[in-house]
């Protein structure tokens, strides 16, 4: 299974829930499965969909998904201690770890080969991390919302990609949807 | 009222209920207090590209919030700032010490000093510099005008204005 096969079974388990979703193609998958406005869709600023979501679960009640990749965790490494020490039992960061930097052509990365992300976060001081295969992310998700603890999922996947239209909606949409969604969520 | 804590009381005004920091000497005791203030969600982040996606997640989840950080780390936000903060219209009060400036021991600083106003304009990031303690009494107009305009808005505040290091 590759992202798009993992995000396309995740998508009945999380389409309730707001989702913090990463830059390039997992935002373009995610648009293309499930459009909605409980969706924030990050279309720059590679490596903060942690520190976005973490952001989002602090300040209000409802459950919030980050859907992170390995690459960008790699690019923002200093998130893992920063979710560790301030945990919002309402937040669940998705790490897809397919290996590679998907939306730049598949270049390998240290996740793929030495580097344990479930281990770092681990060391990190993270609490509830879980590693698992593509085919059990959807069931380690509905216990991980069910659980009311803050989890990191590390989902292991295969690289590759499908061809998916880029997002054109305006920021600012996406941003404003996404906050009344919230707002209303939490009335 | 110290000048740290007429700061965060400042804050406080202006409903900030989350505030991320990287620590700076000129900074301790102004982070201290928001670290003591039981109105503010004290967060520390590892880096400020960091922090500025935290206070992006607590402004949409309904939170103001803002960052405390060094002005030589400015580069290191400069794409968070452009592609997320301004990019999807967001309010980012950011206190900065405005490190190399008059009474600066170390030469170092100097070196990202003569390029943070340059960077700030070039980013059209609205900028105030405090030099005098009475020019803090702004403060409380400047967080408005953050909130009314949901743009990143920096505040340089330099050794004078610390009363040195």
């Amino acid at each position: 299974m590759i992202r798009s096969d993992v995000l396309r079974t995740l998508v009945p388990v999380i389409s309730n829930h707001f989702v913090v979703c990463n830059i390039g193609l997992p935002s373009q998958e995610l648009h293309m499965l499930d459009d909605q406005p409980t969706n924030f869709y990050m279309l720059g600023t590679m490596g903060l969909a942690s520190s976005i979501g973490l952001g989002v679960a602090l300040a209000q009640s409802k459950k919030v998904i980050s859907i992170d990749g390995d690459g960008s965790v790699l690019t923002n490494f200093g998130t893992l201690p920063t979710i560790a020490n301030n945990v919002a039992d309402n937040f669940i960061l998705l790490i897809i770890d397919n290996g590679s930097y998907g939306s730049t052509g598949d270049q390998p990365t240290y996740a793929g080969m030495k580097t344990s992300l479930a281990k770092v976060a681990e060391a990190c001081g993270c609490e509830n991390v879980i590693e698992c295969q593509a085919e059990e992310c959807a069931d380690v998700m509905k216990a991980a919302l069910a659980s009311d603890r803050m989890t990191i999922i590390v989902c292991k996947c295969e690289s590759g990609n499908i061809p998916v239209s880029v997002i054109t909606t305006d920021p600012v949409v996406i941003r404003d949807r996404f906050m009344n969604a919230l707002k209303e969520a939490n009335a | 009222m110290s000048i740290d804590a007429k700061i965060v009381a400042d804050l406080v005004k202006n409903d900030v209920k989350l505030v991320t920091t990287v620590p700076c000497k000129q900074l301790a005791g102004v982070i201290a207090e928001v670290d003591r203030s039981e109105d503010i969600y004290h967060i520390p982040a590892n880096k400020e590209d960091e922090g500025i996606g935290i206070c992006a997640g607590a402004f949409m989840g309904g939170k103001r919030a803002a960052i405390i950080m060094q002005n030589t780390a400015l580069g290191v936000t400069v794409n968070t700032l452009v592609t997320l903060t301004q990019f999807y219209r967001m309010p980012l009060p950011m206190l900065i010490s405005y490190r190399g400036e008059l009474g600066e021991p170390v030469a170092c600083q100097v070196e990202m000093a003569v390029h943070t106003k340059a960077l700030l304009n070039q980013l059209h990031i609205p900028t105030y510099h405090f030099h005098h303690e009475s020019d803090a009494e702004e403060l409380d107009k400047i967080l408005q005008y953050t909130f009314m305009c949901n743009k990143p808005v920096a505040i340089l505040t330099d050794a004078t204005f610390w009363k040195g290091y």
